[in-house]
């Protein structure tokens, strides 16, 4: 199929950035929407033009780096989908095909397509951890977690901090990132100890990095393709209340 | 106080104040629909209400402070977050947020201008003064505050404000139930979209009848 891909183009971060548009000439359905842009970039790097610059690593789905918003939607909007795991038959012959970096006050473009997202680790950095001594290999069943809770906490724990969130987000919060992982660490034994600390310095971190406040618009829960429910913010939410107690 | 500076703090703030303004109109809506039981109904309650005394002075100072923090902080929020989005995209697609979510600072803007307009009105006296003074006193002692009402709202321009108003308040609404649910905790997952059903189908409820007093008296349904 013939595509024509209309591309943020940004030389570097104090470059204003604009739409260009490329020509995506026979491209396989069965391609990936990443494979797609290396076909991209090998004819503009023949015809003697810069590539596009895009971020990418596992090609799996699991490392979160593909922080493109297509078409309007992050990662293209298919559900539970980055951007390497969405395929060309997605598309048909003739589309045009929009192609942003995530937009935030938080995420400065870097080059293209590609964002600093390292704002979600200060977050991570503030309070997503858990300073507990762990010695040596512990007893299988020494410390009982019931399998609803641990099944909660992987729930959460299934973010993989792409960012999608912040870019749906019409506040550009990363209130259900933050809410991820408070509400992982909050319900297991370990994360406990430090949970009212950690609700207050990820969430005030979450303002401090220019994220903005959750007004409850839950496009975060439609853009994530790890599925991450709104459900967790509203567990941030109690755990905030408690440790105000 | 953290409350008063935290991200959730502030959204927890917007939410107590929201749900107790959202009592506020259920029991105003409850009073003024009594104009639909005839003449001395409401003038009984009015007689009511001001026979309090010094609690509707607290009553009032409550009411005041609600309104402050929600407005104070709904502005605050409306201002940090067009700052943390800075760039628009040149294609967004909305997924699952609303027009009343997106609208919330227009709407309650156009509820705060109204609420002047309203005090002015009703309570100060100050605007359509021909038609607030038929409040004078009836034979039995009692404020004629059905004439009062009944009178302003056969002014096609006074109801048409009243309307639009009461269509923003359903509007704001709209978000508002099922967000202070979220806000608060109370969300399971499971249980988010049946209390966004409810909120909109309570909006609806507030939006109808409310708009429905000052229709009922321009359109003479409810002779003064």
């Amino acid at each position: 199929m013939n595509l024509t891909l209309h591309v943020w183009r940004q030389k570097g971060p104090e470059d204003k950035g604009k739409l260009e548009t490329y020509q995506a000439k026979n491209i396989s359905e069965d391609q990936s929407f990443l494979e797609m842009l290396d076909d991209v970039n090998e004819d503009l790097i023949k015809t003697g033009k810069d590539p596009i610059a895009f971020d990418h690593d596992c090609r799996e789905g699991i490392c979160g780096m593909c922080s493109q918003v297509i078409n309007g939607k992050p990662h293209g909007g298919q559900e539970r989908t980055t951007v390497c795991q969405l395929h060309m038959r997605e598309f048909k012959d003739g589309d045009e095909i929009f192609i942003e970096p995530w937009r935030a006050k938080a995420f400065p473009v870097q080059k293209d397509l590609i964002v600093d997202r390292s704002a979600l680790e200060k977050i991570m950095q503030a309070g997503g951890y858990t300073s507990c001594h762990t010695g040596g290999v512990a007893d299988g069943n020494a410390l009982l977690i019931p399998k609803p809770t641990a099944d909660y906490a992987m729930d959460a724990a299934e973010c993989i901090g792409c960012g999608a969130c912040v870019a749906s987000c019409p506040n550009s919060s990363a209130m259900l990132y933050t809410s991820a992982k408070v509400s992982q660490l909050a319900v297991l034994p370990q994360g406990k100890g430090e949970a009212k600390a950690r609700v207050k310095e990820m969430t005030d971190t979450l303002l401090t990095e220019g994220f903005g406040n959750c007004t409850n618009h839950y496009e975060c829960q439609e853009a994530c393709p790890k599925g991450i429910s709104v459900k967790f913010i509203a567990k941030l939410n109690r755990e905030y209340l408690k440790s105000l107690a | 106080m953290h409350l008063f500076t935290s991200t959730v703090g502030r959204k927890v703030l917007m939410a107590v104040t929201g749900l107790l303004l959202v009592g506020f109109i259920t029991v105003h809506l409850l009073g003024n629909l009594s104009v639909f039981a005839g003449s001395e109904a409401i003038n009984i309650y009015a007689e009511k209400l001001h026979s309090l005394g010094p609690i509707v002075w607290i009553f009032r100072l409550v009411m005041l402070a609600l309104f402050a923090i929600h407005i104070t902080f709904g502005i605050k929020l409306t201002v940090e977050n067009s700052a943390a989005t800075p760039e628009q995209y040149a294609i967004q697609v909305s997924q699952k947020t609303t027009f009343a979510a997106k609208s919330m600072i227009y709407t309650g803007l156009i509820i705060l201008v109204f609420l002047l307009y309203h005090l002015l009105h009703f309570t100060l006296h100050v605007v359509h003064t021909g038609a607030v003074a038929t409040l004078e006193p009836l034979v039995n002692g009692r404020l004629n505050v059905f004439a009062m009402v009944g009178n302003s709202f056969t002014s096609a321009f006074v109801s048409i404000v009243y309307v639009i108003a009461m269509i923003a308040v359903a509007f704001h609404v709209t978000h508002g139930i099922q967000s202070f649910v979220q806000t608060l905790g109370w969300n399971n997952g499971t249980s988010q979209d049946k209390v966004t059903a409810v909120g909109k189908l309570a909006a609806v409820a507030y939006g109808v009848l409310y708009v429905a007093i000052p229709l009922a008296f321009l359109f003479h349904i409810v002779k003064v």
